[in-house]
């Protein structure tokens, strides 16, 4: 199985290939076709990916270099694949849920006609590109391609249906947050490439002590500005909501399992650095913890299903961050991997019950669904076990995970962390079953076409979701604790050689037993609790005409963000634009160009009239200039 | 007599043509302040000569006594020269135009 490394190219090509054949011939083939050839690329995409897993777990890694992309005589920055434990477990993630999403949108998207269906494959299949060089590269540049690539796979996907004026908007504000954070990227690559002369990440691990404390200090910063603005972290996470506009599908790959995560990639690769940048961590687990409660506030007053999730999207990535700050990469990756699993099938399975409901979006006019829809309700309640944390689904394992590492980080903070933590997951379970209960449980509160609507969706969209809740259910499993089961833990065994040199450095906090069961106990009842609690009332919700007031009203605004960001920042920077598209180019640039040309005009009218033609006059210049010549002979 | 009053009486005449030149009208007028022009040079090159002679026989130059009274001669010939094509210049303007007006002759105008 050593020769499946040689394979390792085709993994990003075919989704390439098949970008290229929807995206040109998107006006001859045929709707099937376009879905064969999006879904058939990733598929075997996967399949190369999950051989190359199995010869990566028999402890095979592999770098494998193309051709010289930038050869400049100090800097030489190779077009370089590198293949270990970390990037088959993304690659896993990319091609299998991409692919059972692939699989969903053919039957989502089946209203659309044919030209757009293929483009839209065709840019779900560059996506699908563009992740998979992110996660394959083998130095920073590379990597920074792929960043790039999502980013603008965004734009393109969130803006679909660009008739709507609304969604362009979105899908701008979500790619110029992005490019904000890439320039933090940018900054960082440079660095490094000016201190070490290389952005390979070998050599760069390798060589971390050359680098003084500042350097290290402000790579990390800045490559986290980098995972700010592309994993949605505060103050560059108000895109994630807005971005609900494109379809669900490509709500459920992009920004639940794949490009949002693409920041705890980067960290979980740079882990060495993060290390060793103590005041960096620390800033990242603060960033992460707080953006996991505020997000979680926002979406405990949300009505509509995909902004419920999309916030949740936020604040679960906030765990992530909370993990990598305080040290728990194999948690980060883990609980990434979980989240991919649970929110792909929440999104898929609001997408079912939006296309069920004809297309209302908000939660206030379902209700009752579950006897309508009996394969999306059960698969959704399994997504929602899993994200609330209930053992043994999966969400338990990572979050717990997660929970444990904030206790041990530290002696005095670890408690902070840890109950602050256990707030956010408290109020994660809350509003993931006021959302469950108030879409499938109680009386339907919609109109009556859309009573006489309600259907299960084809098998199309069902299959991927029973899969999905499959994995949401075991998927913790290969994660289990110490404490329940010695050497249980075989995610933390086979991603070891990555953290190793991270690992080495930190002095793990190890709990005792006893420690560990409380905080396991306590998260659990407390989370439970809320469960119940938000079951039991919002299965009897009734609609009101009521308004929001008070925190309510400031929840359901999202805590007026956009307001204040839009008064700071883009009021200021379009009157700018403004006074230099009116003022300035107008009057100012135009002027002066427009200037030139009279003044020439003016001299060269002046100039014409020596040409008078008189005699008299020529002898009157020719003088003259003698006259000149000579007194410049004479002083000069 | 001393040199200056050579070179007042050349730099007067030399001045008195050029202003001629530049205002009068007929071109044949003209042409005789450009003559007065030449004549003026001429008288400066002879006093100058003159001045110079004493000094240059105790340097023991013989040749350089009379060079500029020789230099003379050829600027009349180069004179002679030139008013016999002007005049033929404005014999064949008046030809055409049936005057001797320099102020006739714009149609180089623009």
């Amino acid at each position: 199985m050593g020769n499946v490394f040689q394979l390792v190219w085709l993994i990003p090509v075919l989704p390439l290939l098949g970008f290229l054949i929807n995206g040109l011939g998107r006006k001859q083939v045929s709707k099937t076709m376009a879905g064969i050839i999006g879904s058939g690329t990733v598929f075997l995409s996967f399949l190369i990916s999950a051989a190359v897993f199995f010869s990566v777990k028999d402890g095979n890694t592999h770098v494998a270099h193309y051709f010289d992309f930038i050869n400049i005589t100090a800097l030489k920055i190779g077009f370089d694949f590198q293949i270990d434990q970390l990037s088959s477990i993304f690659l896993l993630i990319i091609t299998g849920v991409g692919f059972l999403i692939h699989v969903y949108s053919t039957a989502y998207m089946h209203d659309e006609e044919p030209k757009d269906f293929a483009k839209y494959f065709a840019y779900l299949n560059l996506f699908v590109f563009s992740m998979l060089l992110l996660v394959m590269g083998a130095n920073f540049v590379i990597m920074f391609i792929g960043w790039e690539g999502v980013g603008l796979c965004s734009y393109l996907l969130i803006g679909f249906w660009f008739k709507n004026t609304n969604y362009n908007i979105a899908a701008k504000k979500a790619f110029i947050m992005n490019r904000i954070g890439d320039l933090g990227f940018l900054l960082a690559v440079f660095w490094l490439i000016s201190k070490l002369g290389t952005a390979d990440y070998h050599t760069v691990f390798a060589s971390v002590s050359k680098l003084s404390a500042t350097d290290i200090t402000g790579i990390t910063m800045l490559l986290f500005v980098g995972a700010m603005g592309k994993s949605a972290q505060i103050p560059l996470y108000t895109w994630l909501p807005d971005a609900m506009a494109g379809p669900t599908p490509v709500s459920a790959l992009i920004h639940a399992a794949t490009m949002v995560t693409a920041g705890i990639y980067m960290i979980a690769r740079s882990n060495i650095l993060y290390t060793m940048a103590p005041v960096t961590q620390c800033v990242v687990a603060i960033v992460g913890l707080s953006t996991a409660i505020l997000a979680a506030t926002i979406a405990l007053k949300q009505n509509d299903i995909k902004k419920v999730l999309a916030y949740s999207t936020v604040s679960q990535l906030g765990y992530m961050f909370l993990a990598l700050g305080v040290g728990a990469y194999t948690g980060a990756v883990f609980h990434v991997m979980t989240h991919a699993f649970f929110k792909a099938l929440l999104f898929l399975g609001a997408g079912s019950v939006i296309h069920a409901m004809s297309g209302e979006q908000d939660i206030r006019n379902m209700g009752g669904l579950k006897k309508h829809m009996s394969v999306t309700h059960i698969t959704f309640l399994l997504a929602c076990l899993a994200i609330a944390g209930m053992p043994p689904f999966s969400g338990f394992f990572s979050k717990d995970e997660i929970l444990a590492a904030a206790f041990a980080s530290s002696e005095t903070g670890g408690v902070i962390l840890w109950g602050l933590g256990v707030l956010t997951a408290v109020m994660t379970a809350f509003y993931m079953f006021r959302l469950y209960a108030m879409t499938f449980l109680g009386k339907f509160r919609g109109t009556h076409e859309q009573e006489h609507h309600l259907h299960e969706s084809p098998k199309a969209i069902t299959i991927p979701l029973i899969i999905l809740a499959i994995l949401s259910v075991v998927g913790g499993w290969i994660g289990i604790p110490e404490v329940f089961m010695q050497g249980g833990h075989k995610l933390e065994e086979f991603l070891a050689p990555v953290f190793a040199q991270s690992n080495a450095l930190t002095e793990k906090h190890h709990l005792d037993h006893l420690t560990e069961y409380g905080l396991m106990a306590a998260s659990v009842v407390l989370a439970l609790g809320a469960l119940i609690s938000a079951w039991s009332k919002y299965s009897k919700y009734q609609k009101t005409e009521k308004e929001e007031s008070g925190l309510g009203k400031v929840l359901a605004n999202k805590w007026y963000v956009d307001e204040f960001y839009d008064a700071i920042i883009v009021k200021p920077v379009l009157s700018i634009a403004k006074y230099f598209s009116n003022i300035f180019e107008k009057k100012g640039v135009d002027g002066f160009v427009n200037g030139i040309g009279k003044a020439v005009n003016y001299g060269s009218r002046q100039i014409r009239l020596l040409q008078s033609g008189q005699v008299g006059a020529y002898v009157l210049m020719m003088v003259l200039g003698i006259l000149l010549f000579f007194i410049i002979q004479l002083f000069l | 007599m001393e040199i200056k009053w050579y070179i007042g009486l050349a730099v007067a005449l030399f001045c008195t043509g050029i202003v001629g030149v530049l205002t009068r009208r007929n071109s044949i007028i003209i042409f005789m302040c450009i003559e007065l022009m030449l004549n003026a040079v001429n008288l400066l090159l002879v006093a100058f000569s003159k001045m110079h002679a004493a000094s240059a026989i105790a340097q023991s130059n013989p040749n350089v006594v009379s060079d500029a009274q020789i230099f003379v001669f050829f600027i009349m010939v180069v004179a002679a020269a030139e008013v016999s094509v002007g005049l033929a210049i404005i014999v064949m303007l008046y030809r055409n135009t049936h005057s001797v007006d320099v102020n006739f002759l714009n149609r180089l105008k623009n």
